[in-house]
């Protein structure tokens, strides 16, 4: 398992099962201190045909961690045949409002709110 | 000079019923070190207002009515805080400021902060950009470019549009000598 993370988040890719797990609050300052959590993202993109995103205990996500997610979305996007799905929680009111955009970036993603 | 461009209503914050600013000085201790301040007053702001929206446990649409406020001032207070601390003119002498004002049907966030010259310029090219083309689409291009650079600019007000249904608007003037912006983000509740 690879996994990332500080005193208010934590990335979890767990490969036996092709997904990664997102928890806590994640505001980093800019793209670049995204950019481990980018590698992994490619990583698991690299190394799967499926992947899914378990972002349901992600608290909260600033912008540049919207556009994280988004350059994810778009690397795989241009990977033929992946298959993308995001789990979001509908009791966290940033997810209801902002991850539909990631399935407008990407028509295939299969995005579940539970 | 004092040139206002986008919806930037005259609020005073004894217009509401509760208010409440915060204030730092942008050069006091480096960047990355300020950084966490942020999300601290932005959780402070989201938290205080929790208050005045109680949830009632035999009324579920009390619960979703208290996170959906706490979360929308939070993410905007949070930007409005990231976007100070990064574009603001760390040589000059005013204050980087938010002022979160609850009004009986909206809450109004006020972010105050010097820039300079070039900063005024550059943002006045977005506020530009963001007048004259479709916010929907623009939101949509910008996550598109994310993918090509590792510039996130401008998403934080282009979500507060798109997300958060919010009207924006910015005051820019000069009056003490130094450059000024005032942003003013409004959102129903």
């Amino acid at each position: 398992m690879n996994l990332i993370e500080d005193e208010n988040y934590k990335v979890s890719y767990q490969q036996e099962d092709a997904l990664v797990v997102f928890s806590g609050t994640l505001r980093l300052g800019g793209m670049s201190e995204y950019a481990p959590i980018v590698e992994c993202l490619q990583k698991a993109v690299s190394e799967t045909g499926s992947l899914t995103l378990n972002l349901k205990d992600l608290d909260f996500l600033n912008s540049s961690g919207i556009a994280m997610l988004s350059k994810f979305v778009i690397s795989a996007r241009n990977k033929e045949d992946f298959e993308l799905s995001i789990l979001g929680s509908n009791e966290t009111p940033w997810q209801e409002k902002s991850l539909k955009n990631l399935q407008r970036l990407m028509p295939s993603l299969t995005l579940r709110l539970e | 000079m004092n040139e206002v461009f986008g919806e930037f209503e005259e609020i005073r914050p004894e217009q509401g019923t509760e208010h409440m600013s915060l204030a730092f000085k942008p050069s006091s201790v480096p960047l990355k070190q300020r950084w966490r301040n942020n999300g601290l007053s932005a959780d402070f702001l989201g938290d205080y207002l929790t208050t005045f929206f109680p949830k009632k446990s035999d009324d579920p649409k009390t619960v979703k009515k208290q996170a959906v406020v706490r979360d929308a001032a939070t993410y905007i207070a949070n930007e409005l805080l990231e976007n100070a601390m990064k574009y603001s003119n760390e040589d000059g002498n005013i204050l980087n400021s938010i002022n979160l004002t609850l009004m009986e049907d909206r809450l109004v966030f006020t972010e105050i902060n010097g820039i300079t010259k070039q900063q005024e310029m550059d943002f006045k090219a977005f506020i530009d950009e963001l007048e004259n083309n479709d916010p929907d689409e623009l939101f949509m291009k910008k996550l598109e470019e994310s993918a090509m650079s590792d510039s996130s600019s401008g998403l934080g007000y282009l979500t507060m549009l798109n997300d958060y249904q919010a009207t924006l608007g910015w005051q820019f003037d000069d009056a003490s000598g130094e450059h000024k912006v005032t942003t003013r983000v409004v959102i129903s509740i």
